[in-house]
Parts: structure tokens; sequence; C-alpha cells
């Protein structure tokens, strides 16, 4: 079993064929196990057909290992990875509507956008939307900054994380197509690479 | 519509003066093109409004494909999974729309945990129909995602061939499993170009067998090699594999002690000397003590299952782990391995048996021989051979091998009588038991040995059901009727729900909570179904009224009145130990 004090966070890479019903199925592995995905992405990947799932979940290594298995198992899944915090460069970004009105008259604006990267998207008369990237902690500092002035409405992108490791997908993907693929690029990856990367 | 059939079609193709590559067809006349050339001679099926196109088709080819109609959809894709366990082939199961579909989920969740290969059709409403709440609309697919090993839903009858082809390629390859196909009613009747059925055997995204990576091999081979007191463990993986021949070379030459999971009984013969034995909470004696004992376990085609394992933290902590399974997710899952052999085992144990040194490991099969006899002396003797009292179920199976000679196809249900069944039938084959393995289906019995008796028209099918199981899918009496499977029926009555009483007994103060279950009079049920049929609870009459069942030309239900309070023992208890397996 997994201990509270062995989890952390896991940042897992998916990489698929565009095919509907796909997140479910990669959903229900988490669901199914009563673990919650504390972030999900999915976007076009840079090559045509191919989809990339970033998933966040907070577990222990063992267990993030077997849900990548689990994963990778599903007969549309490419490819799965999973990584720490230290493996990969990752960002969120986050929106915030304030009223305009108490943002110009009562808040240092300058100040406010210098001090957290952030920028501004839209002025209006009513309102103001504001824009920043960042790690979790620095969107939230944002949000402790804007709410006394009367922060309207507040959203966050799932996290979005490139593998500092990775070599891409291209190349991979080629391999992929053909029948009989090369060996460094299938299953057994995993054992060469031991803890560092996961692939099967 | 007028739906015309292949032959017809291509008659008038050929008449026609311009040379065309293709036909057109209806979805549902590619879709039985397309199982014919997958090599389906049967399918289980219920007709309904959504599937009607297909049924229409299938009338036209009644001379190329066997249509079974069962009695509820569930018997249907029992059916078919009992037909693709007999005969290694994928099994094919028709349904409706709504119910029908949500009919199958507890045969699809049972073909999943059982690694069964089924391809089966649903029909579904109009395409313009879904999410409408339509007539007999229900989510399938999404009902269907975590108990189908692929599913897809069709719309426009153009993808049938190949989604089709792809199902078939899923479903049996790597480790199968079952596959649903989804069907909307426009796509069914929906005239296209068809340009032939061309088999799939390549999807970028899968890959049915890992690469075998011979450093493992020889680690795998030198561990073996070393080992004072190596036990195999081998599970289905070997009968799915269709290794049963590569198993056996693989145990004679390395002479090691091999004990199976109940889907992994007569992979070798029951009666050949270096097959130990059953795996499992009632499994033999010697196999799970010894499990403690050995130095190197090499797991073959099993998944250390929680009713193999028992306790996992105090299971095999000594022993080194050899495991082969073609599932890359099946490694370290529940055991750690010390050397994984991913891959194929009808390509990776050639490769192993070549390594491993020929012994005799004498001794330590000795110390299996030992806890064999204690095996006898406190359970099976007084099991198998009573000479007082009511009938026992161990007896019956006894005398129904001694009949038999092994060679029959055991179908067993789930409860007490499926632990006695796996425990003491013998199989002298592959493929000759059949049981709900992971699911523990009850009402898994009686469908499953009609659809086995399909795959294996020329063996003995014997269901073992008890008097709960068979209540839960009686019905099927009727597709026996009607289409004359033969199939013998035999009925341990013991007038419990046998194993929860058990239970009950042993670990709930006997405190037996609706577990006392009366039932109709079996054998005129049977009558009712034009089926002959005996009663039979003394023990003088038991071997004559086996023989009469065996020996009835056609169907035939026999009830045999067994002890009421009997347990099966041994017994691993839960969260226990295997090596504190009880005798008593």
């Amino acid at each position: 079993m997994s201990t509270e004090h062995n989890k952390q966070e896991f940042t897992i890479t998916v990489y698929t064929e565009n095919q509907i019903g796909l997140l479910n199925r990669i959903a229900i592995i988490f669901s199914r196990r009563k673990i919650n995905i504390e972030s999900l992405n999915v976007s076009p990947s840079e090559i045509e057909h191919i989809h990339r799932f970033n998933i966040l979940i907070h577990e222990a290594e063992d267990v993030v290992r077997k849900l990548a298995r689990q994963i990778e198992k599903q007969i549309e899944v490419l490819k799965v990875y999973y990584n720490t915090n230290e493996d990969i460069i990752w960002q969120e970004m986050a929106l915030y509507k304030v009223p305009t009105e108490e943002i110009a008259e009562k808040v240092l604006v300058e100040r406010l956008l210098r001090e957290h990267g952030a920028r501004v998207v839209v002025i209006r008369k009513d309102y103001t939307v504001f824009e920043t990237t960042g790690h979790r902690e620095e969107t939230d500092k944002l949000i402790e900054v804007l709410q006394p002035h009367g922060l309207i409405e507040f959203v966050r992108s799932a996290r979005v994380a490139i593998i500092k490791d990775s070599e891409g997908f291209n190349a991979k993907l080629r391999e992929f197509e053909r029948e009989e693929p090369g060996q460094d690029v299938i299953e057994n990856e995993y054992l060469d690479k031991g803890e560092k990367v996961f692939t099967m | 519509m007028n739906i015309k059939t292949m032959e017809t079609l291509q008659k008038e193709v050929t008449s026609t003066p311009e040379t065309k590559t293709f036909i057109e067809v209806t979805g549902s006349v590619a879709l039985l093109e397309g199982l014919i050339a997958e090599g389906t001679d049967v399918i289980f099926g219920y007709p309904g409004g959504a599937i009607m196109p297909i049924y229409d088709a299938i009338y036209d080819y009644k001379d190329k494909l066997q249509h079974i109609l069962v009695r509820h959809e569930q018997g249907g894709i029992h059916a078919g999974q009992g037909y693709a366990r007999s005969s290694g082939k994928v099994g094919v199961v028709f349904a409706t729309s709504g119910p029908g579909a949500t009919n199958l989920v507890t045969g699809l969740a049972d073909a999943q945990i059982d690694s069964t290969p089924l391809v089966c059709i649903t029909g579904q409403v109009f395409a313009h129909l879904l999410g409408t709440d339509a007539f007999q609309e229900t989510d399938v697919i999404n009902i269907t995602t975590p108990v189908t090993k692929w599913n897809y839903q069709v719309t426009d009858a153009k993808e049938i061939p190949s989604v089709l082809a792809k199902a078939f390629y899923i479903a049996r390859t790597g480790r199968p499993g079952p596959v649903l196909i989804d069907i909307t009613k426009n796509a069914q009747m929906q005239l296209f170009n068809y340009e032939g059925y061309v088999p799939c055997n390549h999807i970028r995204s899968y890959r049915p067998k890992p690469n075998i990576r011979k450093e493992y091999i020889v680690e795998a081979a030198k561990l073996i090699n070393e080992a004072k007191k190596p036990f195999i463990l081998f599970g289905q993986g070997v009968l799915l594999g269709k290794a049963e021949k590569e198993f056996k070379a693989f145990v004679e030459k390395s002479g090691i002690p091999a004990a199976w999971t109940i889907l992994g009984a007569g992979a070798i013969p029951t009666d050949h000397e270096l097959n130990v034995g059953m795996l499992g909470m009632h499994g033999n004696y010697g196999p799970n003590v010894l499990t403690n004992e050995c130095d190197v376990l090499i797991a073959i085609g099993m998944r250390f299952d929680d009713r193999v394992t028992g306790r996992l933290d105090k299971y095999a902590k000594q022993a080194k782990l050899v495991h082969l399974d073609i599932d890359p997710a099946e490694i370290d899952k529940n055991v750690k391995s010390t050397v994984p052999v991913w891959g194929d085992c009808k390509d990776t144990l050639p490769l192993l048996t070549e390594l491993v040194d020929e012994k005799k490991h004498t001794d330590w099969l000795a110390k299996f021989r030992e806890y064999t006899k204690a095996e006898v002396d406190a359970v099976i003797h007084k099991e198998l051979n009573p000479t007082s009292g009511e009938l026992t179920m161990g007896e019956v199976i006894n005398q129904l091998n001694i009949l038999t000679k092994g060679e029959a196809i055991i179908v067993s249900d789930v409860g007490q009588h499926q632990m006695v069944a796996c425990r003491y039938a013998k199989f002298n084959n592959t493929r000759s038991n059949i049981t709900s393995g992971g699911l523990g289906t009850m009402g898994f019995g009686l469908p499953a040995a009609i659809g086995a008796k399909y795959g294996a028209p020329d063996k003995t099918v014997v269901a073992v059901i008890g008097d709960g199981g068979f209540q839960m899918t009686l019905q099927e009496l009727g597709t026996i009727m009607q289409f004359g499977a033969d199939v013998k029926i035999m009925i341990l009555n013991n007038r419990f729900l046998g194993m929860v009483r058990q239970w009950q007994e042993l670990f709930n103060q006997k405190r037996y909570s609706f577990v006392d279950i009366t039932s109709p009079d079996f054998v005129k049920l049977a009558e009712s179904y034009y089926i002959a049929g005996k009663r039979v609870s003394e023990r003088d009459d038991l071997v004559s009224s086996l023989n009469e069942m065996l020996n009835h030309k056609g169907s035939y239900l026999l009830e045999v009145m067994v002890t009421k309070e009997n347990n099966v023992f041994p017994m691993v208890p839960q969260g226990c130990s295997v090596s504190e397996i009880r005798l008593k």
C-alpha cells in the first residue's frame, strides 16, 4: 500500500490516437482505483492525428507505474511516460476578471503586473481581464492580491508539461508504423532505463 | 428494403457490362461477409428492433452461418465464451440495443477478466437519435468501456469491414479479450460500395506481443538452473498461447513440479507426474504450503490473483520470481518479479527450455507427495470414497472421472461444486475445464456448456452446476430444446447457496443468512423442455445414473442430491497466508 508520505506529484504524458471515447477509457483507469486527477490537458500534439494528454496526479511511484502500464495497454494509446516535477518544465495559465473601476483607482496596476508577470488581455469600462502563466503558487498568489479588489471570475488551465529528457515523438511514431519496430522504441525500453523514464 | 445475399449480388454484378471492383451491399451484408471471412461458424444471439436489418440479412445466410437463438442475452454471451474457451476461436454474439446490450455486461466483464476472445455486435438506434433517449437507447460504448478490451460505435456502413477486421484482430491477439461493436441501425441498412474484406494484422498503437529479450531468458535460465527447490505456477496463458506442447517440454526437461490456477487446468494432464495440483484458496495442500518454501517461482501465464496468493505480504517472500507473461501490465502488478520474461509463452518457453538443465528434483518432488498424502488422508479420501451418509460432491465428480476417463469437457458454474469439480475432475486434454474464474459469475455454467458443445462438437460436455447457479440462467434449457445441443447437465443440489453457507459457518458463527434456497423440481422442469432427466440421491444408484446420463442420446439433466452442509477443504481463509491453509 502506498502511504501518504511517499506520494508526490506525477505528470503522466500519454500519446494517443485521436479517438472518441478514449478520454473515458483513460479516465476510468484512475477513477476505478479512486484516484483523483488533479489536472488534465488533452490537445493535438505536434504530429497530425496524434493527441497528447497531460495528467497530473498525486500518488506514490509504484502506483503510478502500474497506472501507466494500464494506460499503455489501451489499444489506441501509443506511449506513456510519467515524470516527477524535477523531470519536467511545466506551466499553467490563469485568467482573472476584475472590476476596472476598482482596479484602476485603488490598485497600482503597473506594479501588480510587473510583480506577477501578468499582462492585460482585455480592458473594458466595466471589467479588465489579466492573464498570467506559471506554477500553481504563482497563479494562486495573484488571486490573493486581487481578491480584496472584487475579483469577479477566475479560471486556470490544466498543467502542460515538457519532459526534459524527451526527444519528442516524431521518430518514435515512424517506428510504431512499422510492423516490426526497432527494439529501442518499444516495450522493454523500460527495463533499460529503470526508474528514470517509464515506457513499455 | 430488399437485402440480397452476396451471391445474388455477385451474379448481378458480373452480368453488367462494365467491370466493377466493388459491389453495392448493405452494412449488414458486409458484416456477415466479414464474419464468414473470419471463419465464424456459429453466432449466439437474440434479435430486437435496433438489430433487425442484420437479422434480415442473416435470413439469407442460414446455410453459411449458424445462428443459435438464446433465451437471454446473458446466456448468449456466456455461450460465446464457452465456444471460445473450448474451440480456441473467437466467440461471436449478437444483441439488440438497450436492454439487449446491457444484458451482455456480465458476460463482457467475465470475458475481460478471464481473457476470453469475443466479438459482440450490438444494434443501436439510428445515428440521428443518439443522445435523445430514444426507445431502447443506452450508451453502450460507455457502459462497456471498463469491461471490453476495445469497443467502437459504427455510424457509417463504410466503416464496417475495417472495424470488424480490427475487432477480430484485437480480440484474439496478445492477451485476448472481449470486443464490442455498436452499429447504428442506419449503418446496418446503408448501401455502400463494398470492396471485400481485408483482415487486420497491424494497428500502430497496439503491440500484441512484447519483443522478447534474450538476456532476460538467459537470466531466467540461470536462476532456474541454480535453484534447489524451483516451482512452476501455470495459468491460462499456456492455453491462450496454444503453448501446451512447449510447456510440457519445459516442465519435463527441467523436472520442476508444476501447479495450476483453475484456468490453467488441463495445460498438462492431471495425471502427469510433475503436475502437483491446484493453487489457491481451495487448491491442494502441497502447492500452497510449498509456495512459501520454494527458492525460485516460475510463473507462466498467470496473474497472481488474490484467490491464488492469499495474503500478499506473506506470499513467497523467500523466493525469486521468474514471471512469463504476454501482458506487460501483469509484471510486478501483485508480486514483484526478479526476472520478467515478457512475451508470448509459445515463443519464450522454447527459448527457456533450450537453456535449462535437464534435471530431476526427486527430493523436492517427494515433498509435494508427502503433502498430497496428508491431504488425501485428511480430506480427499473421505470426500471421494464415503461409505455412509448422503452423497458428496467429490464422489460424484470422482465417479464421473472414471466413466469419462478424463476425456470430457467439464463446464462448471460458481461455488462449492466449482471448487470440487476443479479439484477432483481429471483433465487429460487442454481446454477441458471451462469455468468462470476471475469474475465468479453464477449462472455461467449452463449457457457456457451450450457454447462449449458448439465449439467442440465431438467432445462430451458435462455442465456441473449448483442448485443456486442453475436457477440464474435456467432459461437456456429452451435453447437446448430448440437447437439440440447435447449437453449433460449435472446439478449438484445441496439445497443451500453452499459457498456462502460455508463462510457463514466458518466465519459468521453459523448465522445462515439467506443461503437456504429452495428449488423447483428440476427433473420436471427439464421434462417440460423435452429434456430427459433423473434425480439420484442413493449411492447405489449413482454410477448407473451417471452412465444413463452419459449414454443418453442428446441432452440430459441429472439432479444429484448431495449432503447439505459439506465444506470444501483445504481452504486458505481470506487474509491468511498460503502456508496457513486449513485442512478442516
